[in-house]
């Protein structure tokens, strides 16, 4: 399955154009551009699954950058190599660099001008909609066994409720898979013998 | 020009340094505005958060575009936002790399079977606290338990909209909808209704 490095490239414009439209929709940063990732990398193009997707955002949780970006090098890296993590990435914060230079040149009060704040308290509602359908998408192919599951509710509840650090969550998480996942089910098989 | 170069070394380093994307960048920037007074003021920071999260994009790059930009127009708008992407940029080059030799691993592969719910956790709190922005206006507290803003009005109008949303992502015929509609409507709706 190596691709030539012309398909690489071909891909990797692909990757730009489909990244490019991530950035220009994703209000408010991080897990915002969650529906956004889903339909252009999972449904549109098959470049990734939505298991791989929670992977991905664990880790980017903990390595230093923005989401969106480590996201983009990520996925841009395992399906068109070096040439597609330099679009994808580029393709993410190209949206950024012509509107952010527009508004600083232009219009300095654009955050304070009336229409601007009403649509974003429309975007804002809807977001968090398809954030939810995404996540209960997600949470359908995530949470098969209920050891997943109680780590999903705990997860939830002391970042929601008490303000955890992701970071804390992200290495308890993997410590927790490690114990439960590899651990307790070699025991298991032995005592299954 | 020596200016400009120490000014992408600093972003340089907050994109090494500012773990959790989001408004990570921002001590960061403070920081900067302490160490060079004449680069930008605490007034700048305050329009140029604004700016940031009113704007599409991922907040610390439009936070170091503005900065760069503010400081020396395109050109600086463009070096600043590299220098804050190279870091993470090499770090996941390096761990992609890792993760496609080791994917068929049993301890890696137990590791994520942990990660991936917990993942989901995390997106569910984060889409939580959204929430709470969206439907109480004004709120400025990071957990429930944070009553900052309970005083803060409880807007009606985003709760019924973000419920007409929630219902639109399950019927069959809408599920299929591309976010981008969703977005573009939704902005037609806050401006049309005074969200």
């Amino acid at each position: 399955m190596q691709k030539t490095l012309a398909e690489r490239w071909k891909l990797a414009l692909k990757m730009y154009v489909s990244f490019f439209q991530i950035g220009l929709f994703t209000f408010g940063g991080g897990y915002a551009m969650l529906p956004m990732l889903e339909k252009e990398c999972v449904d549109k193009h098959a470049w990734t699954t939505r298991d791989e997707l929670l992977d991905i955002f664990a880790l980017a949780q903990c390595t230093p950058g923005i989401i969106a970006v480590n996201t983009a090098t990520f996925l841009g890296k395992k399906q068109a190599g070096l040439p597609g993590a330099v679009m994808a990435t580029l393709g993410v914060i190209s949206p950024s660099l012509v509107i952010i230079s527009l508004i600083a040149a232009l219009l300095k009060n654009f955050a304070d001008l009336e229409p601007v704040q009403h649509a974003l308290a429309g975007v804002r509602a809807a977001v968090t909609a398809l954030i939810f359908a995404s996540v209960w998408k997600m949470a359908k192919g995530a949470l098969k066994d209920p050891v997943s599951i109680a780590l999903a509710v705990i997860a939830f509840l002391l970042v929601a409720l008490f303000g955890v650090s992701p970071v804390a969550i992200v290495l308890g998480a993997a410590l927790a898979g490690y114990l439960f996942f590899a651990v307790l089910k070699e025991h298991g098989k032995e005592g299954d013998a | 020009m020596k200016t400009l170069l120490l000014l992408c070394l600093n972003f340089f380093k907050t994109g090494l340094f500012a773990v959790g994307g989001g408004l990570a960048t921002l001590p960061f920037i403070t920081d900067m505005s302490n160490a060079h007074p004449d680069w930008f003021t605490k007034a700048d920071i305050a329009n140029m958060v604004a700016v940031s999260e009113s704007t599409p994009g991922p907040i610390g790059i439009n936070m170091a575009t503005y900065v760069g930009y503010h400081m020396f127009g395109v050109p600086g708008a463009i070096l600043t936002t590299l220098s804050l992407t190279l870091p993470s940029f090499i770090i996941i080059l390096i761990l992609a790399g890792i993760m496609e030799k080791y994917s068929e691993n049993r301890i890696v592969k137990a590791v994520f079977a942990g990660l991936r719910p917990a993942a989901v956790g995390l997106i569910a709190a984060a889409g939580f606290s959204v929430l709470l922005i969206a439907l109480f206006p004004g709120y400025s507290g990071s957990t429930v338990f944070d009553m900052s803003g309970i005083t803060a009005l409880f807007s009606w109008k985003a709760l019924v909209f973000f419920a007409v949303v929630m219902a639109a992502t399950q019927l069959p015929k809408l599920k299929d909808l591309h976010p981008v509609a969703y977005i573009a409507i939704a902005a037609v709706v806050g401006i049309l209704f005074k969200f």
